[in-house]
């Protein structure tokens, strides 16, 4: 038991590189960084500099330095604050649908019941599915206002259908990336409860606890720490929504459904305005970045407990 | 006890109910592939089973050849990410260092930028050195996509294999190389395997660069499916034969590994 702790330090030098009792950790660690960083920089590097250029591949003729006005085009564009509008209520509409369903879902397929095992492989099935199929899939399938489930179901019982994509399309798109990630919610929150201690749960239930305060008060603290690996991890993903939305409704109607990845894709390769679209590039990490600072710290200070 | 028989079958139902719901879109999918055009548009369950789509799927599009795309692009891409992230990460896990914790978090960061600021920048790199629609580019992209990720769970994992060993066989003469090789990939093995199955799921279901990088000779299954998006989006049959090609050996690989998954999309956390 205690030789595991001993030695620990004694190995653990200190010192960054090359040391005393170690090895030169440099070779080992470099490639590492020298390929994310030549990754992240260069790119960045030409992103900054395209946004501060006119650079147009449909007007060849204007060209050299636009100042700042690629942003104070963007910035002040009514597309712009309805994307980081779009973008919030996306990401934080898909995170908390994810978290409670994940959480109900991960309590409920902890209970036993007959044929848990192979019914919960089909409630993780959808992680797997690739996003342009999942937005195809229902787009046609179910959601389409004439010939869908959906239609014909509601038409079934007298209602008329919904036109899902024009109506209502960030909201159809956040049904579908919730789709494909309370899957993953609940894959993670289900193995947490699996560690949870069934004799305190008993104690509980013995003491009289009715299930909702033995959910509040003892499954909700279990699964805190979880919870925010899961939040980090979907964060980093539904930022950069893109395959839903270019294969259902194009950031349309309008910019109704436009998230900040879609606005850049559109302006730099759709209208071929590389300046602005580079100046809504830096915007967007920026932005993430903010998230980033906020989101790492969090998930740091649970990994060193 | 009969309460508890009683609440068994209340879950057993609730649980089921559950399981239909969320699982149900890939099931109609899978209906619908079977029927005919004509068929495909009504909800109906009764129609003549056929294979039809398949084969004209089969004959519009190289299913095979983007198959062939997608293995080679996730398992190429994550092999070389390992070969990366497996020393970088023992040098972490073993010998820290004050910035140690810096570099990490800096890692993990790169993985927060979006990849539509610098989307621009890449296609133009990616044009001027004939990256574009090759098997190269595309891994490149995908390992250093993956890259941060793959180096953090590799992390966690190694530091659960105890120092005492590796530092035992450090002092009989083992190289760094001989450690990794002979004790510690062996010891992390399920870490090791963990990791590199959600970096080939990453890969596999990546729809951003792929559908950008690539239009034909090394276009993955994602590019493929969006070529399905219209106008043969009208040909409900033929998309959802062609979606459960697409998402058919993901989808089996997932269910056969997702114990192990779970450890390392968890990056160990959750025990």
């Amino acid at each position: 038991m205690s030789t595991s702790a001993l030695p620990r330090d004694a190995v653990a030098s200190p010192k960054v590189g090359r040391s005393k009792r170690g090895i030169d950790t440099r070779p080992l660690v470099w490639p590492s960084i020298a390929a994310l960083l030549v990754w992240m920089i260069v790119p960045l590097a030409l992103t900054l500099y395209f946004s501060f250029r006119n650079y147009n591949l449909t007007d060849p003729t204007v060209q050299g330095w636009a100042g700042l006005s690629n942003y104070t085009y963007l910035l002040t564009d009514d597309s712009f604050i309805t994307s980081i509008i779009n973008t919030v209520l996306l990401v934080g509409g898909v995170l908390i649908t994810t978290i409670v369903f994940g959480t109900l879902f991960a309590v409920l397929f902890d209970q036993e019941f007959y044929g848990q095992g192979i019914s919960r492989l089909f409630v993780v099935a959808p992680f797997f599915v690739m996003p342009t199929v999942a937005a195809l899939v229902w787009k046609n399938l179910l959601m389409d206002p004439v010939n869908g489930l959906f239609a014909y179901m509601a038409r079934g019982i007298g209602l008329e259908p919904i036109t899902w994509f024009t109506t209502t399309p960030l909201f159809s798109i956040g049904l579908i990336v919730a789709w494909q990630w309370v899957p993953f919610a609940t894959l993670i929150l289900l193995t947490a409860m699996q560690s949870l201690d069934r004799e305190q749960i008993e104690a509980a239930r013995m003491d009289g606890a009715k299930p909702i305060a033995r959910f509040r008060h003892i499954i909700v603290p279990h699964l805190a720490r979880p919870i925010t690996v899961v939040v980090m991890i979907e964060t980093i993903f539904l930022l950069g929504i893109f395959a839903e939305i270019l294969v259902t409704t194009s950031g349309g109607p309008g910019d109704a459904s436009t998230n900040l990845v879609y606005l850049v894709y559109k302006t730099a390769l759709l209208q071929f305005d590389v300046g602005g679209g580079s100046a809504g590039g830096i915007v967007a990490v920026v932005l993430a970045n903010v998230v980033a600072i906020f989101l790492v710290r969090t998930v740091a200070r649970n990994l060193d407990n | 006890m009969k309460t508890k028989q009683r609440d068994k079958i209340i879950m057993t139902f609730l649980g089921w109910g559950v399981a239909f719901l969320v699982f149900f879109p890939i099931l109609w999918m899978a209906i619908t592939s079977f029927k005919s055009e004509i068929d495909a548009i009504t909800p109906s369950l009764f129609f003549h089973p056929t294979l039809e789509s398949y084969t004209t799927v089969n004959e519009r599009v190289n299913y095979f050849g983007a198959v062939i795309n997608s293995v080679v692009e996730s398992v190429g891409a994550t092999m070389v990410c390992l070969a990366f992230a497996v020393p970088a990460a023992y040098a972490m896990a073993f010998y820290p260092g004050r910035k140690t914790k810096d570099l990490l978090m800096w890692m993990m960061s790169t993985k927060m930028m979006p990849a539509v600021g610098v989307l621009v920048p890449i296609y133009v790199i990616f044009q001027q050195l004939g990256l574009l629609d090759t098997w190269t580019g595309i891994i490149a992209m995908f390992t250093m996509m993956n890259l941060p990720i793959v180096v953090w769970m590799l992390y966690s994992f190694f530091r659960e294999v105890p120092k005492e060993i590796l530092e035992a066989s450090r002092m009989d003469g083992a190289t760094p190389m001989q450690q990794m090789r002979l004790l510690l990939l062996p010891l992390s093995l399920p870490g090791v395997m963990s990791t590199a199955l959600l970096s080939i799921i990453l890969c596999w279901n990546e729809a951003f660069w792929s559908i950008n990088l690539t239009s034909v000779k090394a276009a993955p299954l994602t590019q493929l499916i969006v070529s399905f998006s219209s106008p043969e989006g009208l040909f409900w049959s033929k998309l959802s034969a062609a979606s459960l090609l697409a998402i058919a050996p993901i989808l089996v690989f997932g269910w056969l590994t997702q114990r192990q998954l779970v450890r390392g999309l968890t990056f160990g956390a959750v025990k």
